[in-house]
């Protein structure tokens, strides 16, 4: 039987297999273009 | 003109409708106005906190005046100064940085203006309604349920300018300032909703809908997370789009500000119970929020070390760039409050400091060093381009404001430090036989001269931010509103 207490031992690993999931991601190689034109946003069309 | 063109005049819509016809204009209505509003907000605000602190040193200053009197004005204090000056920065550079990392209008102008009103009408009922005692008792949510009422209202509309905002941005990406902008706005809207849940029992009464222990979890889940989403996620916002503007090249990591975010979202929801640490609350929730208040070290230096590393072969420009050296106090704030804080949520630790004036110096460490400077660098970023003007009126005031404020918040901490360790020690003493070695009333003795000493440290921080107010009401007198245009190029990947 899946108690209240499973329900919260579930989200407590769910969140931490997304943040892990989320360094990864962060750290792909493939999305290094990505964070590079993301990090240029504030420069985008600049005239100063 | 008919009726409904003069209300669209008071709004500020005929501005609107002449700066530019079509789509190719930035709309900086609320921009404008929140910004002077933030500075005019944070010298009422600080003049406030001088009152009480003035009180707190000399307290006869109370004049036995009820609504003049420390319980009343304390809450008003905060209300101005994290709420109206740190709420009009907010929404002001929101609106700002949403349409130019979208390179696109705000959505929805009338909105934006409502928003900018309505929320001005909210700080003038505080401003009227905590003095005269009415009150709901939940510290940093004090105000009655009308009013709560009108916040939940006009949050959803700026909610919808925002999010709308980012709809339609023209870019591939969503700059990460408009994620932690983002993330404030929608947990803002719920802490709200949850915290101030409550029955009301006439216009200006009401009572909490949760009791006990209960009621201070919800109370303090939400008055720490307004620490870490308002007065922490919004300015990080601020922080990732005016440092890099102000010194001109592009963040350290975007790959560490995009775990750093979620690491703060992750931790910061569970660290609210260290505010009731040795009280009714259980001890696993006690550990819970130690535990995780150390846990928050590591998300919060991730966005300190990364705004700091974006000035890394740009450190010569401190020289003589005051803006940008109020950008980078405010992060080395940021660090130093943020180790303090986890520290603080240790229990032992807590055993000395809670109830002391060392919360109260924490508290400000974070919010005249960090938020404030971050703020005021923002701002001085922001006033001349709103204005048309190349830069501030005078440099040189910034560079006195930068001064005054600096020393200002050193001899506050420095003061509050003293004292809360002092009371802390004073309080736990004890005689051989079990008996406490000092009355209550001679640790409060003992506290007074770090009172005055406070008292002038938040002198000298106010006398900057009134330099500030002069600084910026002079530049913007100078010119004219600015027509700031969307980049044409912008049909982008």
């Amino acid at each position: 039987m899946l108690d209240i207490n499973d329900l919260r031992s579930i989200a407590t690993v769910g969140a931490l297999i997304s943040f892990i999931g989320i360094l990864a991601w962060a750290w792909a190689k493939s999305n290094k273009n990505n964070f590079d034109e993301a990090a240029n946003l504030p420069f985008e069309g600049d005239e100063e | 003109m008919s009726v409904s063109n003069i209300a669209s005049a008071n709004l500020g819509l005929m501005e609107a409708e002449s700066e530019s016809l079509s789509s190719s204009f930035y709309d900086d209505y609320a921009v404008r106005n929140f910004t002077i509003m933030a500075v005019v907000w944070g010298v009422v605000g600080m003049m406030m906190g001088i009152i009480i602190a003035s009180q707190l040193a000399f307290p006869a200053l109370n004049f036995d005046t009820a609504w003049f009197s420390f319980g009343r004005l304390r809450p008003l204090h905060t209300n101005l100064v994290v709420f109206a000056f740190g709420g009009c920065t907010l929404l002001g550079t929101s609106f700002y940085i949403v349409q130019r990392t979208g390179q696109t209008r705000l959505r929805f102008p009338l909105l934006s203006r409502i928003v900018f009103w309505g929320y001005q009408a909210i700080i003038l009922a505080a401003i009227i309604s905590l003095p005269l005692g009415y009150t709901s008792g939940k510290e940093y949510a004090e105000l009655e349920w009308p009013i709560d009422v009108l916040l939940l209202i006009i949050w959803l509309m700026y909610a919808a300018v925002f999010f709308g905002t980012v709809a339609a941005r023209k870019m591939k990406h969503i700059y990460v300032a408009n994620w932690f902008y983002g993330a404030f706005i929608i947990v803002i809207a719920i802490l709200h909703l949850v915290n101030s849940m409550e029955v009301p029992a006439e216009l200006m009464k009401s009572y909490s809908a949760y009791a006990g222990v209960q009621d201070a979890m919800i109370q303090w889940w939400y008055g720490h997370n307004v620490v870490g989403f308002f007065l922490t996620a919004g300015f990080l916002g601020m922080m990732y789009y005016f440092v890099p503007k102000q010194a001109g090249r592009p963040v350290y990591s975007y790959r560490l500000s995009i775990v750093h975010f979620w690491g703060l979202i992750f931790t910061y929801m569970w660290a609210g119970s260290h505010h009731l640490h040795y009280t009714a609350l259980p001890d696993w929730t006690q550990s819970v929020g130690m535990v995780l208040s150390l846990i928050l070290l590591a998300p919060s230096w991730g966005g300190m070390i990364n705004g700091m590393m974006t000035m890394s072969g740009a450190w010569h420009k401190l020289r003589d760039d005051p803006i940008l050296r109020f950008m980078i106090v405010s992060l080395s704030f940021y660090g130093m409050s943020t180790f303090e804080g986890p520290m603080m949520a240790i229990k032992t630790v807590n055993a000395l400091s809670h109830y002391t004036d060392w919360t109260i110096g924490h508290v400000h460490s974070g919010a005249l060093g960090w938020v404030g400077f971050i703020a005021m660098g923002s701002i001085y970023y922001l006033v001349p381009r709103l204005y048309s003007q190349t830069q501030m009126y005078s440099k040189k005031a910034i560079e006195l404001h930068f001064w005054l404020a600096t020393i200002g918040i050193v001899l506050y901490i420095v003061a509050m430090w003293i004292s809360g360790v002092a009371e802390g020690l004073m309080w736990r003493a004890m005689n051989d036989d079990g008996t406490l070695t000092y009355t209550f009333v001679e640790a409060v003795k003992a506290t007074h001269p770090f009172y005055v000493l406070r008292l002038i440290g938040g002198l000298l921080y106010l006398s900057g931010t009134c330099i500030m107010l002069w600084n910026v009401l002079k530049t913007a007198s100078m010119g004219r509103h600015a027509l700031a245009k969307i980049p044409s190029t912008s049909v982008h990947a």
